[in-house]
Formats: structure tokens, C-alpha cells, sequence
């Protein structure tokens, strides 16, 4: 397998131009998700989705008033543009029944449209909410981190539009040192808030192949705070499932040893509830 | 910037990573602000008190940087003793004429100057009202006398040093805070960086968009710019200057190549019909003597030799009588009037869509009903080819379409990665454009129209007196393929000119007057040197300085900064280490550094004039400002401005607040037009907001190219206009909702964006709201997505130097809800008119 490859997305340098989001559907052919004015800042785009793999949020802030006559004033504007994380544990590609989800030789999570089948386990199977099923196509889709394109020894369409360096595509481990320093910086600069999201092999999703460095919470970002792969507990789930059910079969055997019939006490239990 | 120019801004935030401190001045909160380490909010059209402030700020604390404004600025010079200045005057200067509403602008000049130049110097401002005409002289200025009386003590009560300190006296940081809105502690922290960040060490840059352009003193607004940045030694220095970003691209090149009605290539300007007899005459009238433009005879000969090649010969004035002729203003707004009173019959809107993007839409549409023909060339169907069925007027019954007469041609348009050519950007470089794709279907290219146009035209010639100029004009590139594209290299080499021997020339100072060298544009002189396309150089920026001398080609001669002698002290030495740039080499003789020196390689810095020299060599070797008669940076300017030799504060044409430093309201020299399509704002609560207007990254102008297209229009879909919570709560306005927003010229709807992001200003003691409309909108044009058009907004009100429109600041009021349609819009308008 080549070097994990990955995004490191500085949101303290984008300036929400948007450039991601357009040059990822230009190259990926992506449908528009229609023309609707959300009224939320400059964001009408809304939300990852089957057909948006770039999503630019906007987050207005305002900080205690210091001048008269400026109440309410936002001071500070956030923009951070939002992608699949290509998660080190994949629990989308975890529940995939059909092999359509793989991991490619760049440690990357790729969704193959002409093997899904549909079923959609994947869309509640992610933390972030990132992988959807496309309305009328009824397949799952999501960002490739430009399959394509690294096949062919380029950097995702993204990354190559992003004007101020704000999306950086490379080896994941040099965006970690890369990333580790910009903090650093930062917060010698007294950005003190300033933080990476994701990119901790020990998180929830052992680290994420596309990671973040905030200036707020990740929630203001709207992003899970803590985000666990969702797959995480079903070996142990199946571990207690399968020995509930050998200790069940155990008791009907015991019962028919035994020759009896179980009590019920159902009935009464749910009438003693009400 | 990161809104309009979010490629460019990359360099922002490069120098923002080096530790430069980044502020951001605007009306609005946006991704520039975001991303700045200081935002000042201000009022719109209240600038020229802010950068006067900074003025008075360095002029009162002794901050300039007297060695550079004693050897490079005119500081010390000595102006008539008959000019009065606003202070004296309530806000005119002196040499005004109620009667034509312009200036004379004599009393301006510098003193001691009996002999005065002809030309510009004595005929004034007049002509300028008439004609637009600063702008001909492009950096140039008009011609002054090249060596004056000066004061180098800069004591003299009439040196330009002191005229200007009591000039801007009464701009304080009190002041800044009741007119502009901005407390005078972020003032103080603004001053303080920028005369800390200039000097030997250090240089500070100001960079301004069309937000600074289109007001009635817009050309003033750089002006104070200008000025502020000569006192603090920032022009001509690496890491200085002042940049004006474009508002699109190429447009710089459309300003050098013009498209403009009153100069030609090079910033020559226009002959007019009654003014200017032949070549000598011209010549005589328009700019000095001294400096480079006393070249200007070797650039216009080879111009006209580059049109007319061999008919052009000194026996018929190299055909100087061939040029078209201005009789006045022909402007924009000017040319829609005429349409209007049936004068401009007929017209081609190129790659512009008027009826959307060009203030008082409703009177470019008037207009547009009311000619005989209009060709349109755009890439799509835009508002401007269809608004005879499917216009706004149609649907308040003001127009129908079966009495709209004009004929209208539609040709479609290749775009620009369907055609090769050169963008000439913001700092003037060039560069070559491959063609991608082949256009589709029938779209051409507008070099294929226009060459393919005139080669019909001169087919249906006479032999008539009246069709030579069209049939001696030089009309023959080389054509390729299916559709015989002419070859736009080869236009390129003719604007690069050529010598007797028929190769490329090199330089602009090879050009001749004897008709022995063509050259279609002077200053673009050298961009096809040595037989090379230079505009094509790509070479990546590893491989060479930070200058990048080889990444495309600038104008002129290949120089990255203007007026780089100014980088070196007056001996010719770097004014420090850090900052050096280009240098005296005592040694071998000659200029040298990283860029192409702006002045003569073999000029010494202690080089005096010789009495009665001209052109570059009457200017001394410690004169940076090559293009200036005198060679200084103007401080205060004897002439070239139709609207006074320094700026002074005026409000908007349309402004809620009155000027609380002169009795004179607005710039009376502003342009106006007294009629009924044209109808203003009255003062008073009728219209109590400041409305301002301008883009999102999101689109493009007036939308034609990103209406059409899915993935930017899916991203802004919906006109909206962002206003403060206070008054969408005085309103009752949520987020989301519609309002309808009202000037005397019309009314529109448009969804609501409440944000913190627009504030309140205090403004003279009450509190001023600001409305912020982005103008990509339409009612067609083949977009996605549809909306009122914000320009139709706009009242039709001119800087007096350069006719740009007052869209960026007027006054508006706010209704909650949605506009009325048909009658009762007009309706509603009447009430505001007259109620």
C-alpha cells in the first residue's frame, strides 16, 4: 500500500470563497442540490450530502459589546470548509454488504457507484453524517478524496482550487508535523482557542484521514464533539449477543429437560406499568 | 478583496504569515474583514476624512519622510498667490464658475510662472467637465511648469507643504468619529501602524476596489491616497504603492488598449473636433513638454503608422486627420441620453449587459427601446438582448413591446478559454491565453468579429473622400482554420511596433517621430522583443527572484514597480538594506537591482537639466516620476483634476448627514443630470438609510457568467439585501423575510439577511443605518436563478474626472414585505417622488 495520503483543512486561513465545493462538483459531475436561499449567513449550500462533498460553513460571532451603538455587532466571521474524514475505522464501510465501500492504496475510503446496491446501512453508519443516498439514483456517494486524480498523480480538485492554502493535500503524516506547528504558531500568537479536530489516532475513529484545525469548538462547527465509529462496540456486541442467545438456548433445553413450561409473566408486568 | 479577489488575496495572507498587520476598512463586515486583524467599519462616502485624518495625523506630528518628500514630491514648491483653498471659500476652490459649474483651474498653478504652459494648464477644468479629461494623461498629468519656484525649508506659507497642512487641519480623529462612525481609538491604532510602518524600513501598501471609484469623488478618494502615501515614502518602493484591484479581468488592459471614448492607445489623448487643428496643434495643446510624455510626438506618429502604414506619411500629417474626433462628452451615460432623445441611433453592447449592470437601469432601457438597431455579443442570451419582451417595463406598462422598434442582433460569443489574447491585470502584466477548446456552434471571438466586420465594411467602400480613413487603415493578419481566425499574435506584435528594418522593437524609446517605426500602443512597446511573445513566459517562480522578471511581461519595459528610482535615496543608494530594490552602480556607470530601473540606466543621480532641455532630459537625476513634467509626486495637483488640486470631503450626492466642514453639501463639480429618468433622492426621513452596493464571490457583475451556470448559482440563488438587527427589529424583519427597498428611481424586493456583520454607525450624534445589496441579479439573461436588478437603484451621478456613476453610496428607505407589482409599483414610486 502507497503512503496514507490526506487533507489537512486550516480554517484559520479560508476565506469562503467557496472554489472547493464548485471545483469538486466541476470535476466529480455532481448535480446542483437546487437554488434555495437558506438565509443562514452566506451558506446555502447547508450540509454535506450524497451530492455536495465540500461543504463551506459560515458561523458569524459576536463578542461583549465595546462601543456604544454596537450591540449585536459580529466580530468575528468563521468559515471552515466541511469533507469526509476517511476515518482510520470506517464504519460505513464497516456495515457495506456489497463490498461497493473500499479502502484504497492510498488508506483513503472510496464508495464504488457501479457496486452499491442502495441499502443505505452506510448513511446511519457515519459519525458525521457525511455519506448520503442521491434522491432519484437511490445510490450512496460521497467524497473520493479525488480517486481519480491521485491515481493519476494529482492533488484533489479542491485542494488545487483553495486560493489561501486553506485545504492541503499530502502524506497524512506531514500534515500532522505540518499542522502541529500551525497550532503552535497560533497560539503564540495568542489564538488560544486555536485546535486540531481529527487528528489523533487515538479518537474515536482512530484518526481521521481528513483532519481540522478550529479557532471554536468543533460543535460551533457543527461537527460531534467526540465522534466514535459507530462499529466500534459490535464485536463486543456480537460477543454479548452470542452468548445471550447460548444462554437462552441453554435455558429452553434446561426447560424441556425439565419437562415445564416457562412462567409468563409479561402480561402483568406491562399492566403494572400502565 | 477575499470577496472580489479571493486568487489575489492569497497574497494577503501570504504577507499576513510574514507579520504583516492586516486592516480592513468598509461599510460592511466581510471575508476581507474575517480575515484581517482589524476591521474599521465606516460610513459609505465619508473616506476622504479618514485618509485626510491620516494626512493631518503625519502633517501635524511631523511623521512624513522629509528626505524622500523634499527630493520626490513637489512639498516644497511654491502655488499663485491668487489660489484659495476650501477653507477660505466654504468648500469651493478658488477659480469656480457658478454659471458652467466647473473650474477654471489657473489660480491653481504653481507661482512665478509667467510664461505658462499652453494646453491644459490655461484652458482648464472647463474642458474637463466637457470631455472627461484627466483621465487621457493617464499617470501622467497634465503639463506644469517643469522647474518652479520651491522653498526647501518648507516654511513658505504658499509652499505645497503648508497649503496642505492647513488644508486638511480641521481632518481630526474627532471629526473621523462623526463622520465616518469610527472611534477615534481604532483611528489612533490605524495611524499609529501606518506611520510606524513607513519610512527607511519599512513601507506600508493601500489597496482599493471599485468601493473607492464609484462616488462623485472617486478620483478624489486616490487622490488622498496618493497623497498620504508620498508623505510616508510608499510609492516606488517595494511593499508600497497604492493597488487598484480591477473589476474584471482585463480591464486595465481595456483602459491601455482603450475602450474608452476619449483617449487612444497609451493613454494619448483623443483629438477633439474644435480644438485641435493637425498634428502640431495637438500636440502643442496636449501635455508638456518636459518629462516623458515630451516624447509624445514619436507615440503618436507611430501609432498612426501602425493604422495607416503606408498612406501615413509627414506630407498628410501621418494621417492624423483620419482619427475620429470627440465633440464633447461621449460617455456612457451621456451616449443612454442621446438614445433617450433619439440622437444615438444605433449601438454595440460588447461582453457588457447594460440593462442590468449600468446604474438607472430603467433609463439604459428607455434608451435601448429607443434605437434603430443594437448589436449584442455576449456568451449568453443577456437582459440586454431581450428586455423588448421581457423587461420590467413591460409589466408596469411603461413600455410595449409592439412599439419598441429596435432591432436587435444577437451574436453569440466565444468565452475566454475559447479564444488566445492577453489579460493585462491590475499590476500590469501581460499575460498569453492559450485557447483550450474550439468555440461552440456559431460563437466567435471578438477579434474574429470586429476583423471579420471591418473586412466586410471595406468591401462596400467608395471611392468617396469620406471612406478613406477606413480604406487606408492597415487591415491584413494573417487568418487559421475553418473559420479564418485572425492570428492575435500578430495583433500583438503591431501594438509592439516594428522598425525600418520590419523587426520587433524593443523599447518605447526607440520609437521615432519620422514615421520610421509603428507602434500600436507605446507603453505595450517591447512586449514582443527579440520576436517573442514576452506576455507567453511562464517561468515558474522557484526558478527565478522574487522580481519573477520572467513570469508574463509588464508595461513598460517590463518594470514590476513604477517609479522604482524612488526605491533609492536621492544619491542613488537603497534607502536601507532591507528595502533595496534598484541602486546607483557608481562603478560601471549605471542603475541596476532586482527590477528594470524607471529611469534612464545611464543617468546619474547629481544629473542637473541643462537649460532649456526637454522631455526625459529635463528632468534631474533625483526624479523619480518620470511621467510628471516636473518629475515630483504631486502632493497638491496645479492641474489635471476637474474638481480641485486636493480632495476635500463632500458628501454623496444623496446622504442623510449634511458636511459639517463646508457650507458646499456635495462636489459641485459632480456631473448631473436634470431629468425625469433620471429623478434623485430628496434630502430628508423620506429616504433615511445609506444604501451601498457590490458583488459576492459567488458571481460575476451583472450575472451573465454565473447566473447560467448550476454550481455558482446554486451557491447565491436568491437576491438579498443585509441589514443590522436593530432596525430589521425596528422593521419588524426576521431572517429570511422580504423587504422592499425604495430610492426615487424604483423599487425592489429582495430577502433579508440580518447580521451582526452590518452596523449601526453613530454619524453626527444619531445612528445611521447601512443597507448592502449585491447587484448580480436579473430577470433573465438565461440564469438559473432570477431577481430584481439593484442598479435600477441607482441615481445617475458622475465623478467629474472620469464619469464613473455614485453607486456605492445614496440614500434608500426599507418597507417590510413585498414590492407591489405593475401600476401599483408606480404608484408607490409616486408617493416617494412627490409625497
Amino acid at each position: 500500500m502507497a503512503e496514507r495520503m490526506g487533507f489537512f483543512t486550516d480554517t484559520s486561513v479560508c476565506i469562503g470563497c467557496k472554489a472547493c465545493e464548485v471545483a469538486c462538483k466541476e470535476w466529480n459531475q455532481l448535480p446542483d442540490d437546487g437554488f434555495v436561499f437558506e438565509a443562514t449567513s452566506y451558506d446555502n449550500t447547508g450540509m454535506l450530502g450524497a451530492s455536495t462533498w465540500r461543504h463551506v460553513a459560515f458561523i458569524e460571532q459576536s463578542r461583549p459589546v465595546r462601543v456604544e451603538g454596537d450591540e449585536g455587532s459580529v466580530d468575528r466571521w468563521l468559515m471552515s470548509s466541511d469533507v469526509c474524514k476517511h476515518c482510520t475505522h470506517a464504519a460505513c464501510l464497516d456495515v457495506c454488504p456489497t463490498g461497493a465501500l473500499f479502502r484504497t492504496e492510498f488508506d483513503t475510503v472510496v464508495v464504488q457507484s457501479d457496486i452499491c446496491n442502495g441499502c443505505g446501512y452506510c448513511v446511519p453508519a457515519c459519525p458525521y453524517g457525511v455519506i448520503d443516498r442521491r434522491e432519484g439514483d437511490g445510490r450512496a456517494w460521497k467524497c473520493t478524496m479525488c480517486y481519480d486524480r491521485q491515481l493519476g498523480g494529482l492533488e484533489p480538485a479542491c485542494a488545487k482550487a483553495c486560493p489561501t492554502d486553506s485545504i492541503q493535500f499530502g502524506p497524512l503524516d506531514e500534515l500532522r508535523e505540518r499542522a502541529e506547528e500551525r497550532v503552535a504558531r497560533l497560539r503564540a500568537d495568542g489564538h488560544e482557542e486555536a485546535r486540531l479536530y481529527g487528528e489523533s489516532p487515538s479518537d474515536g475513529v482512530g484518526g481521521a484521514g481528513a483532519f481540522f484545525l478550529l479557532l471554536d469548538e468543533p460543535e460551533v462547527y457543527g461537527l460531534p464533539p467526540d465522534p466514535v465509529v459507530t462499529t466500534r462496540d459490535l464485536p463486543a456486541m456480537w460477543r454479548w449477543a452470542g452468548a445471550a442467545a447460548l444462554s437462552m438456548a441453554g435455558a429452553v433445553a434446561l426447560a424441556f429437560l425439565r419437562g415445564g413450561a416457562l412462567p409468563n409473566h409479561q402480561a402483568s408486568v406491562r399492566g403494572g406499568t400502565r | 478583496m477575499a470577496e472580489c479577489h479571493p486568487v489575489g488575496f492569497q497574497w494577503v495572507m501570504e504577507a499576513k504569515a510574514r507579520g504583516a498587520r492586516i486592516f480592513h476598512v468598509d461599510p460592511r463586515f466581510t471575508r476581507t474583514s474575517a480575515l484581517a486583524d482589524r476591521y474599521l467599519p465606516i460610513r459609505a462616502g465619508s473616506d476622504i476624512v479618514l485618509l485626510g485624518a491620516l494626512i493631518n495625523h503625519v502633517l501635524q506630528n511631523g511623521l512624513d519622510f522629509r528626505e524622500y518628500v523634499l527630493a520626490y514630491t513637489n512639498a516644497a514648491t511654491i502655488v499663485s498667490a491668487d489660489f484659495r483653498d476650501t477653507e477660505d471659500l466654504d468648500g469651493l476652490f478658488s477659480g469656480w464658475d457658478p454659471e458652467t459649474a466647473t473650474y477654471d483651474p489657473r489660480s491653481w498653478a504653481y507661482a512665478g510662472t509667467d510664461e505658462q504652459p499652453q494646453g491644459e494648464h490655461v484652458e482648464g477644468g472647463r474642458r474637463h467637465a466637457e470631455a472627461a479629461g484627466p483621465e487621457s494623461y493617464g499617470a501622467g498629468g497634465a503639463g506644469a511648469h517643469p522647474s518652479p519656484r520651491t522653498d526647501p525649508t518648507l516654511d513658505h506659507p504658499r509652499c505645497v507643504y503648508q497649503i496642505l497642512k492647513r488644508h486638511f487641519a480641521r481632518y481630526t480623529p474627532e471629526l473621523v468619529e462623526r463622520l465616518c462612525g469610527i472611534p477615534s481609538a481604532a483611528f489612533a491604532e490605524l495611524a499609529e501602524a501606518v506611520t510606524a510602518n513607513s519610512g527607511r524600513e519599512r513601507t506600508t501598501a493601500w489597496v482599493y476596489s471599485v468601493g473607492w471609484t464609484q462616488h462623485t469623488v472617486g478620483a478624489q478618494y486616490i487622490r488622498t491616497a496618493s497623497i498620504l502615501q508620498l508623505l510616508l515614502g510608499n510609492m516606488g518602493r517595494p511593499g508600497g504603492g497604492i493597488m487598484a484591484l480591477r473589476g474584471h479581468a482585463s480591464i486595465q488592459g481595456s483602459t491601455d488598449i482603450p475602450t474608452l471614448f476619449n483617449i487612444l492607445p497609451g493613454y494619448l489623448a483623443m483629438p477633439h473636433a474644435h480644438r485641435h487643428d493637425d498634428l502640431n496643434h495637438y500636440l502643442e495643446l496636449e501635455g508638456g513638454e518636459t518629462g516623458f510624455w515630451g516624447n509624445r510626438r514619436s507615440y503618436l506618429v507611430s501609432l498612426l503608422k501602425a493604422w495607416w502604414g503606408e498612406a501615413a506619411t509627414e506630407d498628410n500629417d501621418y494621417c492624423f486627420g483620419h482619427l475620429p474626433r470627440m465633440t464633447g462628452d461621449h460617455g456612457h451615460y451621456t451616449t443612454v441620453m442621446g438614445q433617450i432623445d433619439g440622437t444615438v441611433k444605433g449601438y454595440f453592447v460588447i461582453g457588457e449587459n447594460p440593462a442590468v449592470g449600468s446604474s438607472g437601469g430603467r433609463a439604459q432601457r428607455l434608451g435601448l427601446a429607443n434605437l434603430d438597431w443594437l448589436v449584442v455579443r455576449d456568451l449568453t442570451l443577456v437582459e440586454t438582448a431581450t428586455f423588448w419582451r421581457d423587461g420590467p417595463e413591460l409589466e408596469t406598462g411603461e413600455m410595449r413591446t409592439e412599439d419598441i422598434g429596435t432591432e436587435v442582433f444577437f451574436l453569440p460569443a466565444a468565452s475566454h478559454v475559447e479564444k488566445e489574447g492577453t489579460f493585462t491585470n491590475t499590476q500590469r502584466l501581460l499575460q498569453w491565453r492559450e485557447k483550450a477548446l474550439d468555440p461552440p456552434g456559431d460563437c466567435r471571438s471578438d477579434l474574429w468579429f470586429y476583423y471579420h466586420l471591418g473586412k466586410l465594411v471595406r468591401r462596400r467602400l467608395s471611392d468617396d473622400e469620406i471612406d478613406r480613413p477606413v480604406r487606408e487603415l492597415t487591415w491584413d493578419y494573417p487568418e487559421h482554420g475553418a473559420h479564418r481566425e485572425p492570428s492575435a499574435e500578430a495583433v500583438l506584435r503591431e501594438i509592439n511596433g516594428v522598425g525600418p528594418d520590419g523587426r520587433a522593437l524593443s523599447s518605447s524609446t526607440q520609437l521615432r517621430a519620422d514615421g520610421s517605426t509603428a507602434c500600436g500602443c507605446w507603453i505595450y512597446c517591447g512586449v514582443y522583443a527579440d520576436e517573442v511573445n514576452q506576455a507567453a513566459r511562464r517561468r515558474p517562480r522557484g526558478e527565478q527572484d522574487f522580481v519573477a522578471p520572467e513570469w508574463g511581461w509588464a508595461w513598460p519595459a517590463n518594470r514590476r514597480i513604477l517609479y522604482n528610482r524612488a526605491s533609492a535615496d536621492p544619491e542613488g543608494r537603497p534607502w536601507s538594506e532591507r528595502k533595496a530594490y534598484v541602486w546607483w552602480d557608481a562603478e560601471r556607470g549605471e542603475w541596476t537591482g532586482h527590477d528594470v530601473p524607471d529611469c534612464e540606466i545611464g543617468k546619474p543621480p547629481d544629473y542637473l537639466p541643462p537649460e532649456g532641455a526637454r522631455a526625459q532630459d529635463a528632468l534631474a537625476g533625483t526624479d523619480p516620476f518620470i511621467m510628471q513634467s516636473d518629475g515630483k509626486g504631486w502632493l497638491y495637483a496645479p492641474s489635471g483634476m476637474a474638481d480641485g488640486p486636493m480632495p476635500a470631503h463632500y458628501e454623496p450626492h444623496e446622504s442623510p448627514v449634511a458636511n459639517i466642514l463646508y457650507g458646499q453639501r456635495a462636489n459641485p463639480a459632480r456631473r448631473t443630470f436634470d431629468r425625469p429618468e433620471s429623478p434623485y433622492n430628496r434630502p430628508g426621513p423620506l429616504f433615511p438609510h445609506v444604501l451601498t452596493t457590490y458583488r459576492l464571490t459567488e458571481h460575476h457583475t451583472a450575472g451573465g457568467m454565473s447566473r447560467p451556470l448550476a454550481y455558482l448559482a446554486e451557491l447565491q440563488p436568491e437576491l438579498f439585501c443585509e441589514m443590522d438587527p436593530r432596525l430589521a427589529a425596528r422593521l419588524g424583519l426576521g431572517n429570511g423575510d422580504w423587504a422592499t427597498i425604495v430610492t426615487s428611481r424604483t423599487v425592489l424586493e429582495a430577502r433579508v439577511l440580518v447580521t451582526g456583520r452590518m452596523r449601526p454607525l453613530r454619524v453626527e450624534g444619531r445612528v445611521i443605518h447601512q443597507i448592502g445589496l449585491p447587484y448580480h441579479w436579473g430577470w433573465g439573461g438565461g440564469g438559473l436563478v432570477t431577481g430584481d436588478v439593484v442598479n435600477d437603484l441607482m441615481p445617475l451621478v458622475l465623478d467629474p474626472n472620469v464619469y464613473i456613476q455614485e453607486g456605492k453610496a445614496m440614500t434608500c428607505d426599507v418597507r417590510p414585505g413585498r414590492r407591489p407589482r405593475g401600476r401599483a409599483m408606480l404608484d408607490l414610486l409616486e408617493t416617494y417622488r412627490h409625497g
